[in-house]
């Protein structure tokens, strides 16, 4: 009844609202910065066949005797190596773009699995509630009483002791996967949660019931679609978590095989080599994963002020 | 020298699309002892005025002209300092939602004490003999006890006198009340007023009334501003302001207030705000689909029957019996609707007739008792599927338009949702086109497909409510307060949209609201409600000329006086 005509107008207009992301955007270099970083990071990682100068799994085209060479040198072709070798002869950059390929592909399809089984989870429990959400928050409760690394390397060590070790080294992608994955439900499934609550109590909702329609038609069309908004500020925040843990337990020789080495797996090569004074080998992964981080949670921290009005 | 002295005022809100004026070019005065009313509808910039009195206006809100003086001097150019000294000591505030706006985590007492203490200065015990004696004064029954307790010890009303209390404290020469009634119940509201005038006139304080009720502007205001867009379009006395309106604004806004006396056949229309198309001329309802499948419970005298429904909810769950407790929201509640009449419930918050509403439409099982419909027993039913032809036939219409459309679905979305659900269409393309209809009858035109809620006003949000509600072809409407949250002149379009929609439909209405003039408006028969209980149910006439009940009693008398001073022959 007593709004003012001034400040209600950003509330009710998307396309302003849009705008104002937009602006905001724009407003912050070092957020412009880190989202051109990304976007280069996953170009690059995408099409990595295309733009790493060598192909570092083509055992043909590796040379031993290019091995462990400096930063910018030349090989025995003629070829300049930028970032140097490592012990295999294997081009550090190229090694790093095809790296981070796998870090990337690992840390956005565990993202996506938390995301699927916390939000379902979530929409569920505060849906329905009762005993079935007290029964899965307990769960979640639980769950984030243990590190999400221990649950990751219990999980990696039961794969482990069940599969025979080729079909491990076969399946180690997966099970990375799925072990990170799982550990990072609980997040989505607490905030979806709450915001369904909040969702499930309004009138659109009662509309859709008085209409006749059922529970989990009114839970995908109705309530998801409202309680997204977070989601996403999450998951941005969780790749750069899920890329960290994936490259923790790489480099505690838990992950992705040395023969096809993702950027945790490349640190901890190198890091054999860190105090024979080849530092090259181990640096640049890291620099690259710290960079990689570091942009993510840029992005996902201005993501968060930028959706949220009250920060605005 | 007036008390307060606003002198073309200015507000507005910079923005980087461009400047929003709030008010422009406004003078008022008020002097001691005198309360002036400013009346408008949303946006009307009512809130700005007093927001920018006490310096409180929300950042980067500004005031960019006029000038505004307290006693003779200037308060709108001082330093933040200062105005924080003026805030309580010589102007207060009461806001319009007791709830929020006293601290939960604090006593009465320490918020009370607080304030005294820092405009006053007085020292611990004088502060707290003060703030009882404050308590005291705003009819708070046993001040000393109760001024230890916490805001939730305390009721909405007893709350908002708190409120009084807190504004007074420093006896401030101006008090600013921003809807100080809109949130509480009417039984509660004339106590409120009469305090509030009381103590105006004892301790002549001069009061700046803002609201949006005529009612309430006619009971308290010596004098009527009336806001429209920002401007001032009339000024006066309020017997000359109501009595005899200059300004068309004026005119149209209380010629759409709802006449607690006599029924009208329609609302006269108000085109000052919202611009929405009536009823359709040759709307033919043989022809059209709206019109077509209706014949359901045609045989029936009575469409929806009610035996002892109860609801019962569990406010303390335990393992041990004895240690629940409950809350009988609806207890053992039985009437008829009968075919194509329009039946009103009446009653306060918390009297339970949203729940009767919810029972009916089964979002609510009922814990007790059986609902009919036509000839079957909807409680009987088990399965969803088994009361699916039923819902159908009923629909309802929500209170709140902001919260009752889902903000992520296109309208076209919206109103198709119930027909594709229930397979009332063959194809896509029908069910658009039945869509584009729906939206001309509501009026708001088949254009409004495209778009999303939120571009819509309010009352352009409850057509589309309504048009999603007539998308299954219901036999039976139920109206949970359709209007509460609605501008009086857009209350107007709705009730006439709902009537017109009644008569060519031939619809059952169920129509609850807590206003009585609007119940006279719109309804045939009428229950009053209390605490969960029906008490008396009458035709509509027969109820407001000769209730039975006590409680229907003091509700009729606590109705708005507009037309007392609009027509002084009338009243007596």
């Amino acid at each position: 009844m007593a709004e003012d005509a001034g400040p209600r107008l950003g509330r009710r207009l998307p396309d302003v609202f849009q705008g104002d992301i937009w602006h905001s955007f724009t407003r912050a270099p070092i957020v412009v910065l880190s989202a051109a970083f990304l976007v280069v990071a996953f170009l690059a990682a995408a099409f990595a066949p295309w733009v790493a100068p060598y192909d570092p799994f083509d055992l043909a085209s590796l040379d031993i005797m290019n091995s462990v060479m400096a930063p910018g040198e030349k090989g025995l072709a003629g070829e300049t190596f930028w970032l140097g070798t490592d012990d295999q002869g294997r081009d550090v950059l190229s090694t790093i773009i095809y790296g981070a390929r796998i870090s990337l592909v690992v840390g956005i399809a565990s993202v996506l699995f938390s995301l699927v089984m916390g939000v379902g989870l979530g929409l569920v429990s505060g849906y329905v509630g009762g005993r079935l959400d007290a029964f899965i928050m307990r769960v979640a409760d639980i769950q984030l009483s243990f590190p999400a690394i221990l649950i990751a390397l219990l999980i990696d060590g039961v794969a482990r002791s069940l599969m025979p070790r080729d079909m491990h080294d076969e399946l180690a992608f997966y099970v990375l996967i799925f072990a990170i994955g799982i550990s990072g439900w609980v997040q989505y499934a607490r905030t979806v949660r709450g915001s369904t609550m909040v969702e499930r109590d309004k009138e659109y909702v009662q509309a859709a019931r008085v209409i006749g329609m059922g529970s989990g038609r009114i839970i995908w069309r109705h309530v998801l679609p409202n309680v997204t908004g977070p989601v996403l500020v999450i998951a941005t925040i969780h790749l750069a978590i899920a890329v960290i843990t994936e490259a923790t337990l790489s480099f505690l020789g838990v992950g992705i095989p040395p023969t096809t080495p993702s950027l945790g797996t490349l640190i901890r090569i190198g890091n054999d080599y860190l105090f024979s004074g080849e530092w090259w080998i181990t640096m640049f992964p890291g620099v690259a994963l710290v960079l990689l981080v570091l942009a993510i949670n840029l992005l996902g921290d201005w993501l968060r002020d930028a959706l949220n009005p009250k920060l605005r | 020298m007036s008390l307060l002295d606003v002198r073309g005022l200015q507000v507005e809100f910079p923005s980087r699309r461009g400047h929003v004026v709030a008010v422009r070019d406004l003078t008022i005065t008020v002097e001691p002892g005198e309360i002036l009313g400013i009346v408008g509808e949303s946006g009307a910039g009512k809130s700005t005025i007093g927001n920018a009195v006490v310096g409180l206006l929300e950042p980067p809100g500004r005031v960019s002209g006029g000038e505004i003086r307290l006693q003779g001097e200037r308060i709108d150019n001082l330093p933040d300092a200062l105005k924080r000294a003026l805030r309580g000591r010589k102007i207060g505030m009461i806001f319009q939602d007791p709830l929020t706006s006293l601290d939960p985590l604090r006593t009465i007492e320490r918020q009370l004490v607080d304030t005294i203490d820092y405009h006053l200065k007085l020292g611990e015990e004088a502060a707290v003999a003060r703030a009882v004696g404050l308590l005291d004064a705003v009819g708070i029954p046993d001040p000393a006890v109760r001024i230890k307790q916490y805001p939730h010890q305390f009721s909405g009303g007893m709350r908002q006198r708190a409120v009084i209390a807190l504004a007074l404290c420093a006896d401030p020469e101006l008090v600013i009340a921003d809807e100080p009634t809109t949130a509480l119940d009417v039984s509660v509201q004339a106590q409120i007023l009469d305090l509030m005038k009381g103590l105006c006139w004892d301790r002549q304080v001069g009061m700046i009334l803002i609201t949006h009720d005529m009612g309430v502007i006619a009971e308290m205001a010596d004098r009527v501003a009336v806001m429209y867009r920002g401007r001032v379009v009339e000024t006066g006395t309020t017997a000359q302001v109501l009595g005899a309106p200059a300004h068309d604004y004026t005119r149209s806004l209380i010629s759409a207030v709802p006449r607690p006396d006599v029924k009208v056949p329609r609302f006269p229309r108000v085109t000052y705000i919202e611009d929405a198309a009536e009823l359709p001329e040759d709307f033919d309802l043989s022809t059209h689909w709206l019109g077509q499948a209706r014949n359901f419970g045609a045989g029936h005298a009575e469409l929806v029957r009610l035996e002892d429904a109860s609801m019962r909810f569990t406010t303390t769950r335990s393992m041990w019996k004895s240690r629940r407790r409950y809350l009988d929201a609806v207890d053992r509640v039985s009437f008829e609707i009968r075919n194509g009449e329009v039946f009103g419930l009446v009653g306060e918050s918390g009297s339970g007739k949203s729940t009767v509403a919810r029972m009916i439409t089964g979002i609510y099982r009922p814990t007790g008792g059986r609902i009919r419909f036509g000839d079957t027993e909807l409680t009987a039913l088990q399965s969803r599927a088994a009361a699916a032809p039923y819902r159908r036939q009923m629909q309802m219409v929500f209170q709140d338009p902001f919260s009752s459309l889902n903000g992520r679905m296109r309208v076209r979305d919206i109103v198709a949702e119930p027909i594709h659900f229930h397979k009332l269409a063959p194809t896509r393309a029908e069910a658009a086109r039945i869509v584009d209809q729906l939206l001309d009858v509501v009026g708001l035109g088949a254009q409004a497909a495209q778009r999303f809620p939120h571009e819509f006003s309010g009352g352009q949000r409850q057509r589309i409510s309504i048009a999603r509600a007539l998308a299954t072809r219901p036999r039976f409407l139920i109206c949970d307060e359709p209007t509460s949250a609605l501008d009086v002149s857009i209350q107007a379009q709705i009730l006439n949209l709902l009537k017109d929609l009644q008569q060519e439909l031939n619809l059952t209405m169920l129509f609850i609201s807590h206003d009585l003039p609007v119940i006279r408006q719109m309804c045939d028969r009428v229950g009053v409600m209390r605490h969960g209980k029906l008490l008396e149910v009458a035709a509509t006439d027969a109820l407001f000329e000769k209730p039975k009940h006590a409680y229907t009693r003091h509700l009729l008398s606590l109705m708005p006086k507009l037309e007392r001073i609009m027509q002084p022959k009338m009243a007596e």
